[in-house]
């Protein structure tokens, strides 16, 4: 089927916003970095500024979204007519004609609860950087990279055009890399080596996969690839096999996961908030946007195993943190068996598993989140992370003990609270796919549930309960007003959505039919 | 429309207060008295709510249902709903009036704890649960319920902070309970992923194939055995008594125990329709029956009696159950209820005044607590079912229904319906027996505070730091009159099996006492007749001695901690060891040595190109010889 596409050439209120989304914090990072060296703190605080006006622009996109999504879409062809993909607001322009390259932007139902969240969590961590630089360089800089890597992190949520979505992708890597460099802890170097060369091993397949897709298409276009128009099978299953690899060690799935310990145990409390929160969501986002939606019989020809893998992941995640002896450690292994009920939900192909997934992907960025922000500051404020010398901290720090324990609480998939729907439905999407490899998959995903709500029951045992440890007996209980405005939205959105799950589902049903190539 | 506002109210309203509650300022005196506040109006509001609703109900004569959508994944439709007949709200009402004693209770109980705040805030939070659980008329909704209930078990087990068994015994309830929801949540996601819904009126009328139905059913009463205790989930519970003992009552009456046989009562018409299933509950309940009574016989901490007690009265309600009887089941949860909540606050009292736990260290509380007395009197008199009090009437009935199905006629099979009449029987006589014994104990002959026998003095109960005054004596206003007040349905509640508007709600049968309760009063009569002659033949020995040998087997509830932990733990933590062993070793050494791999290649290219100059020269003649041979082939061709 041959979808001919007529470029929107007029400039509307939405198309601007996107490409402010994409502008106001490269133009912050470069605003801060120009600064004087002296004006630190000052630095800090515009970039927080341009934090804001990011996050406010993502707001603003439901409220440019035209009335009516109709920017010419005609098909031919016979067959069922599946929908295509409508991006809510779209921006198309030519980049590099020679190579076929265009800047072309849009946001659906599928990208747009990510897009938010980014802006959120990167506002969230531009404010916290304000009062709490961690030790390694100046506030300043890291500041910069903040904003570098939310335009990298945008861009790829936003693409919807192959190469342009690849160039983003990459453009976090660097980044990512020298804020775990700079403020990390003792073993920062190795931590950030394994991490910059796993995932750019990873790229290389990406890159594979995404120049094959674009020369056996000929176009980029993400809203014509949808649906596969022009691929063969074996082409498919191909590019499905380099790009499920691809974003695997990103998301990350066992077992391609071993960077991801290291990279969170070193790496300062706000880059493990946008490492968990929002960059392994490029992973999963991508493997639903490109994978499944450019090479949906690849990706029906690699579920199974996909599927195995996925709750591999979530076991081996589990009983893995249930001998975990360092706090962040602990929450990055639980990000393996989170991510791994996400994986589960997309393996299992049908609309119910990928909501679930999307509900997933946001539930963890909101709950792993704050888990690291709680975290960071115990590990921070007590001098150690390790488990052996925290005991006790409902004693001499109740508010920070019950943050912790709702973070906790709402991390093991609480029902009433983000992380069980995601993790609930995954379950029911294996069901609902039927026979007995995937009832036996959805068997074995449950119990890793239960083995969630043990390791992190061990976890709120030692830290919170039992006789206060020398280390947990001095740290400081105030928690200063920056950091209630770091935790607090993130408290609140958990509950919210744990309550109004349909917030991230508004409008998902349609483009994931099309990505699926199913009747709506 | 006014139903679906007053329904949305009643789970609403104590959780609202709950989740305020978590965050008002801990500290004594006024912010104090707001927690108290909350949490009593909490529960009274809700006690209004659900008086409103039975009286719509009533006068409308029909269940009061309300449905909204919630949202869709996929082809699955999640609803918010409201959907409750008269017999769920009396089940409600019990859950706000137990809820209402044990707020009222705690504000003396707990007088100098600095963390009531959270305490009475999480109360809140367990009550609105539990309400969400009767109330909801969607299987998500009741989900959720569902595991905030275990939730606030868990904070409120472990709420003690100077009992060093009570973080354990949190984790314990939490994890047993979630192990069985494991299956609770696989079987409604079986149930929903057939209907396409999770509106539970569409789920009861759908029409499942008989494989996916008992399949899903099986799954479900794993996780009702979690929650409600049942044989082999059931050891959570006698060790959830580290909570604070107004926590245990609200856990073993109204909520969380009774939740389990609840949501069996709600899908009873799915479970009709499954033999198979109604016999695994059939030998899940007589089982527990008998292991909880008999456990009971042999603990000498007060409030480990009433644990194991209420092991083996939610085994009698599943019995019903299995027999076809959720009538009788219903009606038996609300004579425990009642008769349950009334012995663990009086437990309460009893613990408070002479700070221990431990029968062997009490003896001739009598003349000091009468009013503590004649509260235990009343309630071990429904517990073990002596007429008139609420008890007898409620036990009969799931005897006359067991015995009923035993001449078949009834889904469930024959032999399972013998089963659990059989155990239910001589349970009767076994709870009679450790009821006189917990009497006699605790109340009559001499004071042995100061005695030889028993564990050594500990203050091994102290959530509230009790100072023991020199002579026990009934408790406070606060925490006499929730008592007093109980005492009322605990021995009269069984007579409303004579109201015809009651017996309706609940679809009950007219009471006729035939010549069928010959036997259990006689059993009845010999349990606590061989029990206080026991007694009274040896002064000062505890009746328990008579057991010999199986004292022990009993007293550790037939060793099946020890078999838990053998057979889950410790298999769970070797596994994890060789997991995290194998992701070290294996995952991790895997990508760790193609790095180390890369950088030694790459050494010995680095050091082949530092060979001597002759050497070189050699590798640079032939490389061209290659590229010679390569280009004369190329223009060969």
């Amino acid at each position: 089927m041959y979808r001919d596409y007529v470029v929107d050439s007029t400039w509307s209120a939405g198309s601007m916003v996107l490409l402010a989304m994409l502008l106001v914090p490269a133009l912050g990072a470069a605003v801060v970095a120009l600064l004087p060296a002296g004006r630190d703190r000052q630095g800090r605080i515009v970039a927080t500024v341009f934090a804001a006006i990011t996050f406010g622009l993502t707001l603003l996109v439901p409220l440019v979204r035209p009335s009516t999504t109709d920017f010419g879409w005609f098909a031919y062809g016979d067959g069922p007519p599946v929908p295509p993909l409508l991006p809510w607001v779209n921006l198309d322009l030519p980049w590099v004609p020679a190579l076929g390259l265009r800047f072309h932007l849009g946001v659906d139902g599928v990208s747009y609860p990510l897009v938010v969240l980014t802006g959120l969590l990167t506002l969230l961590c531009c404010a916290y950087t304000v009062r709490k630089v961690p030790h390694g360089g100046s506030g300043r800089t890291l500041a910069v990279l903040l904003l570098i890597l939310e335009v990298g992190v945008l861009g790829t949520f936003l693409s919807l055009d192959l190469l342009l979505f690849f160039v983003f992708f990459e453009v976090v890597l660097l980044p990512m890399y020298a804020v775990i460099a700079g403020w990390g802890g003792p073993e920062r170097r190795a931590a950030a080596r394994k991490f910059v060369l796993y995932t750019l091993a990873g790229s290389v397949l990406l890159l594979l996969g995404v120049v094959l897709v674009v020369t056996k298409a000929g176009t980029g276009n993400l809203i014509v690839l949808t649906g596969a128009s022009g691929l063969t099978r074996t082409t498919q299953c191909v590019v499905f096999a380099l790009l499920a690899v691809a974003f695997a060690i990103k998301a990350p799935l066992w077992p391609l996961h071993t960077w991801l310990p290291d990279a969170h145990t070193e790496a300062p409390t706000v880059g493990s908030v946008i490492l968990a929160g929002v960059l392994l969501k490029m992973g999963t986002y991508g493997l639903i946007r490109v994978g499944v939606g450019v090479a949906p019989e690849g990706a029906a020809w690699a579920a199974p195993a996909l599927g195995v893998l996925a709750v591999i992941a979530i076991l081996a995640g589990s009983l893995i943190c249930l001998r975990q002896r360092e706090l962040k450690r602990l929450i990055a292994y639980s990000s393996v068996g989170h991510m791994g009920f996400v994986l589960l939900g997309i393996a299992t192909l049908t609309v119910t598993g990928l909501q679930a997934a999307l509900l997933g992907n946001v539930a963890h960025g909101l709950i792993t989140g704050l888990l690291f922000f709680l975290a960071g500051t115990i590990k921070d404020r007590a001098g150690t992370g390790s488990l052996d010398q925290l005991s006790g901290l409902r004693e001499t720090a109740p508010r920070l003990a019950g943050l912790f324990g709702f973070a906790a609480i709402a991390s093991l998939g609480l029902p009433g609270l983000a992380g069980f729907w995601g993790e609930a439905f995954a379950v029911v999407g294996a069901v609902q796919r039927g026979g007995p490899l995937w009832l036996t998959l959805a068997a074995v995903a449950a119990l890793g549930g239960a083995l969630t709500a043990a390791y992190f029951l061990r976890l709120l045992r030692r830290l919170t309960q039992g006789p206060t440890t020398p280390s947990v007996h001095s740290l400081r209980t105030t928690i200063a007003g920056v950091e209630w405005f770091a935790w607090t939205p993130l408290v609140l959105l958990t509950l919210l959505v744990g309550v109004l799950p349909a917030l991230v589902l508004v409008d998902t049903a349609l483009p994931l039919a099309t990505l699926l190539g199913v009747q709506p | 429309m006014i139903a679906g506002w007053l329904g949305a109210l009643l789970p609403g309203v104590p959780l609202m207060v709950g989740l305020v509650g978590l965050v008002l300022p801990p500290g004594d005196g006024g912010p104090r008295r707001t927690a108290a506040l909350f949490g009593i109006a909490g529960a009274a509001l809700a006690l209004l709510d659900t008086i409103v609703l039975l009286a719509v109900s009533t006068s409308r004569g029909a269940p009061l249902t309300a449905n909204a959508h919630w949202l869709s994944l996929g082809g699955i439709e999640v609803t918010v709903g409201f959907s409750a007949g008269a017999a769920a709200l009396y089940v409600a009402l019990a859950v706000c009036v137990v809820a209402l004693c044990v707020q009222v209770y705690s504000v003396t109980y707990l007088h100098d704890d600095p963390r009531y705040a959270p305490y009475a805030a999480q109360v809140s939070l367990f009550t609105g649960a539990m309400l969400l659980v009767v109330t909801s008329g969607d299987l998500i909704g009741l989900l959720i319920g569902w595991e905030v209930m275990g939730a606030c078990s868990y904070l409120l087990i472990g709420h003690d902070r100077r009992l060093p068994e009570a973080p354990a015994a949190a984790m314990k309830a939490f994890l047993v309970t979630r192990v069985g929801d494991v299956g609770f949540l696989l079987g409604i996601a079986l149930l929903i992923a057939d209907a396409g819904t999770s509106r539970l009126a569409d789920v009861l009328a759908h029409d499942y194939s008989s494989g996916t139905l008992t399949a899903a059913l099986l799954l479900l009463l794993a996780g009702v055995a979690g929650k409600s205790a049942q044989f082999p989930l059931h050891t959570w519970l006698p060790d959830a008594m580290a909570g604070p003992t107004p926590v245990s009552a609200l856990i073993h009456a109204a909520t969380m125990v009774a939740a389990g046989v609840y949501v069996v009562v709600r899908t009873y018409p799915l479970f009709q329709q499954s033999p198979a299933a109604l016999a695994t509950l059939a030998v899940m309940a007589s089982i527990t029956i008998l292991l909880g009574a008999l456990s009971a016989t042999a603990q000498d901490d007060l409030k480990r009696v009433l644990a194991w007690s209420t092991v083996s009265q939610i085994g009698y309600m599943t019995g019903a159950l299995a027999v076809g009887s959720p009538a009788a089941a219903l009606f038996h949860l609300l004579t425990h209820a009642a008769f349950k909540a009334l012995l663990f606050l009086a437990a309460g009292a009893v613990i408070h005044a002479v700070g221990t736990n431990y029968l062997s260290r009490m003896g001739g509380l009598r003349e000091h607590m009468p009013v503590t007395f004649w509260s235990f009197v009343i309630g071990l008199g429904a517990l073990a079912g002596l007429p008139p009090l609420a008890g007898f009437w409620s036990k009969e009935n799931v005897l006359t229904a067991a015995a009923h199905a035993t001449d078949g006629g009834e889904p469930v099979p024959v032999w399972a319906a013998w089963l659990v009449w059989l155990s239910a029987l001589l349970a009767v006589g076994v709870t009679a027996w450790y009821a006189t014994r917990l009497l006699l104990r605790a109340f009559f002959g001499p004071s042995r505070e100061h005695g030889p026998d028993g564990p050594r003095w500990e203050i091994g109960f102290d959530d509230a730091r009790y100072r023991t005054t020199a002579v026990p004596h009934d408790p406070p206003g606060l925490m006499r009159w929730p008592i007093l007040i109980l005492t009322v349905p605990a021995a009269l509640l069984g007579l409303a099996a004579f109201a015809p508007g009651f017996r309706h709600a609940l679809e009950m049968d007219d009471p006729h006492l035939g010549v069928a309760i010959l036997l259990p009063m006689l059993l009845l009569a010999t349990g606590a007749g061989t029990a206080w002659w026991l007694w009274w033949a040896a002064p000062g020995v505890d009746p328990v001695e008579a057991l010999g040998r199986a004292r022990p087997l009993f007293a550790s509830g037939f060793h099946l901690d020890t078999v838990q932990g053998m057979v889950i733990v410790r298999p769970a933590k070797a596994l994890a060891r060789l997991v995290t062993v194998a992701d070290e070793q294996v995952v991790d050494a895997a990508v760790e040595s193609t790095g180390t791999a890369t950088r030694e290649l790459g050494g010995m290219f680095a050091e082949a190109h530092r060979v001597a100059l002759s050497g070189a020269a050699v590798l640079v003649f032939l490389g061209a010889l290659v590229l010679g041979v390569v280009a004369w082939l190329g223009v060969g061709t």
